[in-house]
């Protein structure tokens, strides 16, 4: 750090009680144009992160200033990974003292890199960056995708759906959530009935990829698992299979951190008050950019005194309440918030997991997504 | 208080206390009509859409009922067993509390963030202040100088002083803080902490912390206990809390803040009521739509009666 840093944040410092937060999000996000929020695919958000944050900032009013804290947000739009870490260094540098990112991976990564700051990903669910490109300063608030998929696969057990037909879709993302599709299959004892591969197209010559009754023919099965990270296609998957079956996955049934119509838990008031700020129903994206404005406002509370080491130790012990019955928390091994997840049709919440029965040996919870021995992410190395 | 001190030392001796209970069910719009003597539901009252809190007006003929999705109370006549008079109570009303006169009703507005302040000969909002988000528990003190408001949220019981309709002071409690009880001497004020398991022990006089109760029931997790419901004999000695999820209701001894038994009930037990000798405290199952009626004295269940679907709170009427 050089001398001017050093002075700048001295400077800070006596301004004291203000903890300054910086969200980034992706500039013109591709993610966010209104032809697809209209779709309303599962598990796609609606709108930018900074209506979650906003909404428990100001649903935090009475308690931080009741603890004598104060945060402030400033949000940054960055349009590439370099942009990315550059304002990751300039928040650093100004005192600022935690990140939140609604980025894609590389990018998320490049501002973890860039500061000692701790960063909270609201984005990205992809395991790697949970796994293999996990860092000590990283946390996670939306599920990873393989808590996702063990939820859809307790369910399924709990059913007593056991034969899985997966189809799983072209783009890379296809492949890594289709992996993890499979993991969770095997890990809850169900069995691959057959896995294809399938292709949004019109064209005769690929009709054994594209058609439904081609794809979902010829094999027996009592639940279809649909991998598909677009969304286009899995949206006419259900009720046009060749045997009558569920379909889960991105279409059917989903396993999400957030529906709207979950009624238990002070979840319809969570969902009012979001609703009332934002103009807009809550996502599972929502509930994770409001659950990382949860944790800092909890943070800021317990490290009052802008010291950031403190307010850092107090965000990585964090025991709070997600409005989804449990006390949700970081699990040290890899940043990742454990959390119960909810089964939705996109009308109703129709089950929860960890589904009962589900036994784990120190927390439910950790029967979702990668769990301790796994040992997967080296940079926590514990 | 007073006149149920007496009711009870006059009852004291009685086996089994006759009389009603009125239990609200969420899904039902309704009361449930609960004969003590025989322990089955004889009838139902139709109510505003989904209540929850009710309490008893201070001349024991009236029953309030503050329903949530129906943004008001409804007044039910006891002798009549009809609602004859409803109250708008502003969005989304959870808890409530009366003043020692009863003319003054506090409650909290759940959506809002707010404790409303309305007079009930009137029926006008009076004031409205703005708390920590999801309020839920309120109770007023006996000299009804102060109103104390949990905020489930922001994890803080609230002080409230009537005569300023101003909050004066925050005090941090366990999480999720729900319902309230306060000793006879009016010294302790006891809050349960849904998701933290334990009962904070707060002095009124300058809000110390004075102690806080954890519950352990065997071959239950931590996450899975969690205190709502809390009520106190009168005479001080013991309180009941019920533990939610963990299907239990602790019995504390409040001079030495031990749990002494601890009693299987219904799923998710949830708030809970005792008739006037104490003999029997009534829990409410939100999660098996059934009431358990335990034997106080031998520290055991008695019965468990369907009453209704999500089940959320009783008063006994004798």
């Amino acid at each position: 750090m050089n001398a001017f840093a050093a002075l700048m944040l001295a400077v800070l410092a006596q301004h004291a009680a203000a903890h300054g937060v910086t969200l980034l999000l992706r500039a013109d996000d591709a993610q966010l144009e209104r032809s697809r929020i209209e779709r309303a695919y599962f598990g796609h958000p609606a709108g930018p992160a900074s209506d979650g944050l906003a909404l428990t900032l100001a649903d935090g009013r009475i308690e931080l200033e009741a603890a004598g804290a104060k945060l402030e947000l400033e949000v940054v739009n960055v349009a590439s990974a370099a942009a990315a870490r550059d304002a990751a260094i300039k928040a650093e540098r100004s005192g600022r003292a935690a990140l939140v990112a609604d980025l894609p991976g590389d990018w998320t990564l490049a501002a973890a890199d860039a500061s000692k700051l701790p960063l909270l990903n609201v984005g990205d669910a992809a395991d790697r960056l949970r796994e293999q490109d996990c860092r000590p300063n990283l946390v996670h608030l939306l599920p990873s995708e393989r808590m996702r998929a063990d939820a859809l696969a307790q369910m399924l057990a709990a059913q007593r759906w056991s034969q899985v037909l997966l189809l799983a879709g072209p783009s890379a993302d296809d492949a890594l959530r289709a992996a993890a599709a499979r993991k969770a299959i095997t890990r809850y004892g169900l069995k691959l009935a057959a896995e294809r591969a399938f292709k949004l197209s019109a064209d005769p010559r690929e009709r054994d990829k594209a058609n439904l009754r081609l794809l979902t023919g010829g094999a027996s099965y009592d639940a279809i698992w649909v991998v598909d990270s677009d969304g286009e296609f899995a949206r006419t998957l259900p009720y046009r299979s060749v045997l009558p079956r569920p379909v889960v996955g991105d279409a059917g049934l989903a396993a999400l951190a957030w529906a709207n119509s979950f009624e238990r838990f002070g979840a319809p008031q969570l969902a009012r008050r979001f609703a009332r700020s934002a103009g807009r129903a809550m996502t599972a994206h929502d509930w994770a950019s409001w659950m990382a404005g949860r944790v800092l406002v909890v943070a800021a509370i317990a490290a009052p005194k802008g010291r950031p080491g403190a307010f850092a130790k107090a965000l990585a012990d964090a025991e709070l309440d997600g409005g989804k019955g449990v006390p949700v928390s970081f699990r040290a091994w890899d940043g990742q918030l454990r959390q119960p997840l909810l089964l939705t049709d996109g009308q109703g919440v129709v089950a929860t997991a960890p589904a009962e029965g589900v036994l784990h040996a120190k927390n439910t919870l950790d029967t979702l997504g990668a769990d301790a021995p796994e040992r997967l992410c080296k940079a926590r190395a514990q | 208080m007073r006149i149920c001190l007496a009711a009870l030392l006059m009852s004291a001796s009685l086996a089994h206390a006759q009389g009603i209970a009125f239990v609200s069910s969420e899904k039902d719009h309704a009361l449930a009509v609960l004969d003590l003597a025989t322990l089955t539901v004889t009838g139902t009252v139709p109510t505003c859409k989904r209540p929850r809190h009710l309490q008893l007006m201070p001349d024991r003929k009236q029953l309030m009922v503050a329903c949530g999705d129906g943004n008001a109370a409804d007044l039910i006549d006891i002798a009549t067993r009809k609602s004859v008079r409803r109250l708008n109570l502003g969005d989304d009303p959870e808890a409530f509390d009366l003043s020692p006169d009863g003319k003054t009703l506090y409650v909290s507005n759940e959506d809002e963030g707010a404790l409303s302040v309305i007079d009930i000969a009137s029926g006008k909002l009076t004031a409205s202040v703005p708390v920590g988000k999801e309020p839920e528990g309120v109770k007023v003190s006996p000299d009804g100088k102060t109103v104390w408001v949990t905020s489930e949220v922001a994890n803080l019981v609230h002080v409230i002083d009537t005569a300023s309709a101003k909050v004066v002071r925050h005090v941090k409690v366990g999480a999720r803080p729900r319902r309230f009880a306060l000793t006879p001497d009016g010294s302790q004020l006891w809050v349960s902490n849904e998701m933290s398991a334990s009962v904070s022990v707060l002095s009124t006089r300058d809000y110390s912390l004075i102690d806080t109760i954890e519950f352990k029931v065997p071959g239950a997790r931590s996450t899975d206990i969690t205190p709502v419901g809390l009520a106190m004999t009168h005479d001080g000695k013991r309180a009941f809390v019920a533990l939610g999820r963990a299907n239990h209701v602790a019995f504390v001894d409040v001079a030495t803040r031990k749990v002494s038994d601890l009693v299987l009930v219904g799923k998710r037990a949830w708030n809970v009521a005792l008739d006037k000798a104490e003999a029997r405290l009534l829990v409410c199952n939100g999660l098996s739509d059934d009431l358990t009626v335990i034997d106080v004295a031998a520290a055991r269940p008695i019965k468990t009666v369907a009453v209704g679907r999500v089940p959320y709170a009783a008063v006994v009427v004798e």
